[in-house]
C-alpha cells in the first residue's frame, strides 16, 4: 500500500518523541525521546527520495537502470553519525550526574556543586 | 487531571495540523530531480566509481563529510575529557 | 568469578574473523554498499564483544588507550590530508586527482552495468580507510572510557 504510509508514521513518531522529551523526569528517558526524535526525521528524508520500482543507485550488477535519488542519503548518514556523538555525550554525563548527587532525577539536581 | 486534558488536546490539534501537511505529499515521484539525474548520469565518467551513494558523499560533498568527521571527534574527546583527576585525587585514569 | 570456558574460547575464535570482514567492508566501499562508517562501526562491535567476555583489567593489558586514542588523530589528519594533497597537482581543495589517469586506483570504469574492479575511483578509497580507522578507534575508547569511570567505585 504505497499510500502515504511512511509520512503518516514520521508523525506519530514525531508525536511520541516529542512528548517523551517534554514529560518525563529521569535523563535515561529523555535520552531515549532524542533517540526517537532523531528515527523520525531520518525516516523523512529517505522517503522524500524515492521513485516507483527503482533500484538502489549501484551499478556492479544492478537488476534495471531506474534508480532513486542518491542524495537523501547522502544526508543521512551524516545525521545518524551526529546521533551516535550526541547520545554518548548524554550518557557520559548522566554517568558523572548519578555519582555526584546520587540521582537522575531532574528535579533533585537543582544546585552547581564545586 | 486538568494536566491531562491540556495535554491531550494540544496533542490533537498538533497531530491535525502535521497529518494534513503530510497528505500533500505524493510518495513514490519526486518533484524535483534535475541535480540528481546529472549525478546518475555523469557520475560514472567524472568519479570513475560504480557506487553512487559514495561518490556523492566523498567527492560531490566531499566538505559536509569533513565536518561530520570533526563533529564525531570533538564529541569523543569531550566525553573522555569528563573522567579524569579530579582535585583530591579521588578518580583516576589508567596509566 | 569469570565467565565459562566455552565463551572465552568462542570469543577469541570470532574476534579476528570480525575484523577481517570489517576491513573488507571498508576497503570495498567504492564497489558495492558500505563505506569508512559503516565498516568502522562493525570493527567496533568486535572489540566489544571481546570486552564481555573477558574482564576489564584483562583487556586494557592489550587494547590500550593511547594506541586507540593515536589511531583516532592519525585517521583525521589523513583525511585532510587527502584532501590538501589537490593542491600539489595545481586544483582546488577536495579534487579527485586520482581518477582516470594511470597510477594507483586510476583505471576508468566502463558505462552502465558491470561487474566492478577495485583498482578504480581515484581518492575515494584512501578518504575510506582514513574515516574507518577514525571510527574503530573512537568508538572502542568511548566504550572503554565508560567502562573504567565504573570500575573504579569499589565494586
Amino acid at each position: 500500500m504505497l499510500w502515504n504510509l511512511p509520512f503518516i508514521t514520521v508523525v506519530i513518531l514525531t508525536l511520541i518523541g516529542l512528548v517523551t522529551v517534554l514529560l518525563k523526569k529521569n535523563i535515561i528517558k529523555i535520552l531515549l525521546g532524542i533517540n526517537i526524535l532523531n528515527s523520525a526525521v531520518n525516516l523523512f528524508l529517505i522517503s522524500l527520495g524515492y521513485r516507483e520500482g527503482g533500484v538502489a543507485p549501484i551499478f556492479t550488477l544492478a537488476p534495471s537502470e531506474l534508480m532513486v535519488l542518491p542524495t537523501p542519503q547522502a544526508l543521512v548518514l551524516t545525521s545518524i553519525v551526529i546521533g551516535v556523538a550526541t547520545s554518548a555525550l548524554i550518557l557520559s554525563f548522566a554517568m558523572i550526574l548519578q555519582k555526584k548527587y546520587g540521582t537522575v532525577d531532574i528535579d533533585k539536581i537543582r544546585r552547581l556543586q564545586g | 487531571m486538568k494536566k491531562l486534558l491540556v495535554v491531550g488536546v494540544s496533542l490533537l490539534i498538533l497531530a491535525g495540523f502535521f497529518g494534513m501537511m503530510a497528505m500533500t505529499f505524493s510518495f513514490g515521484s519526486p518533484m524535483i530531480t534535475d541535480m540528481d539525474d546529472y549525478f546518475l548520469r555523469h557520475g560514472q565518467e567524472q568519479t570513475a566509481s560504480n557506487n553512487e551513494c559514495t561518490a556523492v558523499v566523498f567527492d560531490y560533498r566531499g566538505f559536509d563529510t569533513l565536518g561530520e568527521s570533526t563533529v564525531l571527534f570533538c564529541a569523543i574527546i569531550g566525553a573522555s575529557l569528563i573522567f579524569r583527576k579530579m582535585q583530591g585525587g579521588e578518580e583516576h585514569e589508567d596509566e | 568469578m569469570r565467565m565459562s570456558r566455552i565463551v572465552r574460547i568462542g570469543a577469541d575464535i570470532l574476534y579476528p574473523a570480525i575484523v577481517i570482514f570489517g576491513l573488507y567492508i571498508v576497503a570495498h566501499g567504492h564497489l558495492t554498499p558500505g563505506g569508512g562508517f559503516q565498516g568502522g562501526a562493525v570493527i567496533a562491535t568486535g572489540g566489544a564483544l571481546v570486552i564481555v567476555a573477558y574482564s576489564y583489567k584483562e583487556v586494557t593489558e592489550w587494547l590500550t588507550k593511547k594506541v586507540l586514542m593515536g589511531q583516532e588523530v592519525i585517521g583525521l589528519l589523513g583525511f585532510i590530508g587527502a584532501g590538501l594533497l589537490a593542491f600539489a597537482v595545481g586544483q582546488v581543495f577536495f579534487f579527485n586527482f586520482l581518477a582516470n589517469t594511470g597510477s594507483l586506483f586510476g583505471m576508468p570504469v566502463p558505462y552502465g552495468i558491470n561487474p566492478g574492479e577495485l583498482n578504480t575511483a581515484g581518492v575515494i578509497p584512501v578518504m575510506n580507510f582514513a574515516v574507518g580507522i577514525e571510527v574503530w578507534g573512537g568508538l572502542t575508547i568511548v566504550i572503554l572510557y565508560m567502562l573504567s569511570g565504573l570500575e573504579k567505585e569499589g565494586t
